[in-house]
């Protein structure tokens, strides 16, 4: 399945959400997902289906102003 | 004591986490200023959440608040999708909400602002609103539910200072209870001890302490001169006169000739 992951193409097989953030190594309880533009808690990760096409935004604590 | 969304803070001085030299140097920065809120942002991690992981541990270390921001959005959906996003991931419901405008100026679009203010006050965020020092919007932001407001003094990062005296008094000639802070465009400590003169009650700033010469000093004076103008402003300043005044008593001059 290809989706967008944070502007990129990515040809992935996870399923879920949470399922992707595992396939592309990512870690930790300070991730921010959204889903096509809307927020995707963490808690609901689990139950959350990709579809071909999706876009999808991981965010992380960063500097600012 | 100053109080945000019924937190007590005794430093006027909210600082930015962006810029430094180093991490390190942030660190100490944060710690000389005295400062026990600093701003911080979400953005797209790409190496698995460690870069992400590493700034976020640096600063929950340092045993300040944390109040996330919307930077960088430019439309009412990006900053509120923005905002739940940091609300997650940071605990808070803080956020400190910027529409952007403009790409030169990077002034607050009001329209946007106060539209995306609304909803996330609604939603239960306690909304730090960077806005103009525009009267009108002021209140426009009270009445969607803004606690409190950040009018800037000059353009973000172009260390002018205040630009427009009158409009800050009028802001807090009109709004005596609500908590105002100076949020942009502060360029070196007289400029932030003026603002606190005028009675605003904090001052958020960044870009002036970390690309000073030496941010870990240029922290620590941002933090007397806070101090320092609040103190005047309570002790009440004198007006500015047209014509001298002498202060040496002019009764018992002595006569020479």
């Amino acid at each position: 399945m290809k989706l967008t992951i944070n502007g990129c193409q990515h040809e992935v097989t996870a399923a879920t959400l949470a399922a992707l953030l595992a396939e592309l190594d990512y870690d930790g309880g300070w991730l921010a997902t959204a889903l096509n533009g809307e927020v995707v808690p963490a808690r609901e990760r689990d139950g959350c289906a990709l579809a071909d096409g999706d876009r999808i935004e991981i965010l992380a604590p960063m500097k600012g102003g | 004591m100053l109080e945000l969304y019924g937190h007590q803070v005794s430093s006027r001085l909210l600082l930015g986490t962006a810029l430094y030299p180093s991490p390190a140097i942030m660190a100490e920065a944060i710690t000389a200023s005295g400062a026990e809120i600093v701003t911080v942002s979400l953005r797209r991690e790409t190496s698995g959440g460690k870069t992400g992981g590493k700034f976020w541990s640096l600063i929950q270390s340092l045993g300040v608040r944390v109040l996330p921001n919307t930077a960088g959005c430019h439309s009412v959906k990006e900053a509120v999708t923005t905002a739940k996003m940091a609300r997650e991931v940071f605990g808070t419901d803080w956020i400190k909400l910027e529409v952007i405008g403009n790409h030169d100026t990077l002034q607050p679009d009001v329209f946007g602002l106060v539209e995306a203010a609304k909803i996330l006050a609604a939603e239960g965020f306690d909304v730090f609103p960077y806005t103009t020092d525009d009267l009108v919007v002021a209140g426009r932001l009270l009445d969607v539910g803004c606690k409190l407001l950040m009018p800037w003094c000059a353009p973000i990062g172009s260390a002018r200072g205040p630009q427009n005296l009158d409009a800050l008094r009028s802001l807090r000639g009109h709004f005596p209870d609500v908590p105002l802070i100076v949020d942009a465009g502060i360029g070196r400590p007289s400029h932030a001890a003026t603002v606190m003169e005028l009675g605003y009650d904090a001052v958020l700033l960044n870009t002036a302490v970390a690309k000073a010469g030496d941010p870990v000093a240029m922290a620590s004076a941002f933090g007397k001169a806070i101090e320092a103008g609040r103190q005047a402003f309570r002790a009440g300043p004198l007006e500015a006169r047209d014509m001298a005044v002498p202060s040496t008593p002019v009764i018992g001059m002595a006569a020479f000739s």
